[in-house]
C-alpha cells in the first residue's frame, strides 16, 4: 500500500512584478530596525494531501495542478515538495 | 442589439449592468448563468464587477474554470464581442484572453473613486463611438486594479494600439501621480489582438445617468451598437469593391 503523500506548494510573485505586500514588509523591517533586509516577497503555502499516488506521478500532478491553477505564470513562480503526510 | 451579463456566484454589478443596458441604453439584455454551457447567441458577453468566488486564491483565476467560460472563450474566437469589467477583467486575464495579470493595488488599499480615463483608441467596440484622446469620468472601485506584464507585451500592445483606456488627470496627461494602482503604462483597459475582447478596470455601467455623478459610461454601451452595425454595413459594402467586368 502506498503511503499518504502532502505536497507542499510555494508560490511567490515573480521577481520584477511588483509586490506591494512584500514592499510594505520591507519598509516595516526596516522601520523595526532590521536594516539589513534587502528583499521580500510575500506569497502563499498550500498543503495538499495526496492519496493513491507515487511519488514521481505526484510530482508530476501537482506541477500540472501549479500551472492550471494554482499559480499564474504571468506573476508568480512557484516550488513543491512533496513527503509522506504527517500522522 | 443583445447582450449577456454573466453571473458568477460573488459577482455583485451584474443588476447594475443590466439595468444600464436595459433601461439607460435601451437594448436587450439577458442574465446569463456561470453553469450555462452557452452564451444563448447575445451579441456581446458582459463579464461583471465583483468577487467571483470570494477572490479565492487570485481574482478571477476560479471563474476562469466556470463552465460558462468555454462559451465566453468561443464566443469570443468566433469574433463575438466581450467585455470584461473589473472583476471581469481579472477573468479575461487569468483566462488567457487579454495579456498580463492584475495584481494588488500599489498603494495596498481598496481604491473607491472616480477617475480621469483618456480614451486612447476608436478602434474597439466599446470606444468606437468616441475620439482617441477624448477624457471621460469613470468610477473606479477595486482592491487588485494593478496591471502587470513584461516588457515585450507592454511594448506589443503600444504597437498595436490595444490599450484602450489610460488614467490621466484632468488635463489628460497620463502622469505617475494620476495612476491610481500603479498600472503600467497607466492601463486601465485593454483589448485583444482581433480587437473584439476589452478589459476595463474602470466602471461604465455606474455612471450612466448625471444622477450619479456621470453618464460617460453610455458612450462605452452605445459604442458597441455602432460598431455591430459599421461592421454588417462593411460586410455588405464588400462585394461592390471587387472590379467589375
Amino acid at each position: 500500500m502506498t503511503a499518504r503523500l502532502q505536497a507542499r506548494v510555494i508560490v511567490t510573485p515573480r521577481r520584477g512584478i511588483l509586490d506591494p505586500h512584500g514592499r510594505a514588509v520591507l519598509q516595516s523591517l526596516h522601520a523595526l530596525g532590521f536594516t539589513e533586509v534587502a528583499e521580500v516577497r510575500v506569497g502563499k503555502y498550500l498543503e495538499i494531501g495526496l492519496r493513491e499516488l507515487g511519488r514521481d506521478a505526484a510530482a508530476e500532478r501537482v506541477r500540472a495542478m501549479c500551472e492550471q491553477l494554482l499559480a499564474n505564470g504571468v506573476i508568480e513562480d512557484f516550488r513543491i515538495d512533496i513527503d509522506e503526510e504527517p500522522r | 442589439m443583445r447582450w449577456g451579463v454573466v453571473i458568477f456566484p460573488g459577482s455583485n454589478d451584474d443588476r447594475d449592468t443590466l439595468r444600464a443596458i436595459e433601461q439607460v441604453v435601451g437594448d436587450e439584455a439577458l442574465p446569463l448563468w456561470h453553469k450555462d454551457r452557452t452564451v444563448h447567441g447575445v451579441d456581446c458577453v458582459v463579464l461583471p464587477g465583483g468577487f467571483s468566488y470570494g477572490d479565492y486564491l487570485r481574482c478571477g483565476a476560479i471563474a476562469r474554470f466556470s463552465p460558462v467560460m468555454e462559451a465566453v472563450s468561443a464566443h469570443a474566437r468566433a469574433g463575438g464581442l466581450v467585455l470584461g469589467i473589473c472583476n471581469g477583467f481579472q477573468i479575461l486575464c487569468e483566462a488567457g484572453l487579454l495579456p498580463g495579470a492584475l495584481v494588488r493595488n500599489r498603494g495596498l488599499r481598496f481604491l473607491c473613486d472616480i477617475v480621469t480615463v483618456r480614451v486612447e483608441t476608436s478602434e474597439t467596440p466599446f470606444t468606437y463611438g468616441c475620439k482617441a484622446g477624448e477624457l471621460l469620468q469613470l468610477p473606479i472601485k477595486h482592491g487588485e486594479g494593478c496591471w502587470v506584464a513584461d516588457d515585450a507585451t507592454v511594448a506589443a500592445l503600444e504597437a498595436e494600439h490595444r490599450i484602450v483606456l489610460r488614467y490621466t488627470d484632468r488635463l489628460g496627461r497620463a502622469t505617475a501621480a494620476a495612476n491610481p494602482n500603479g498600472s503600467l503604462a497607466n492601463v486601465a483597459g485593454l483589448c485583444n489582438a482581433e480587437r473584439n475582447v476589452v478589459g476595463l478596470m474602470p466602471h461604465p455601467e455606474h455612471a450612466v445617468e448625471r444622477l450619479t455623478g456621470s453618464e460617460d459610461g453610455l458612450r462605452l454601451f452605445r459604442s458597441a451598437r455602432a460598431w455591430l452595425g459599421r461592421a454588417a454595413a462593411g460586410a455588405r459594402r464588400e462585394p461592390a469593391l471587387v472590379p467589375g467586368p
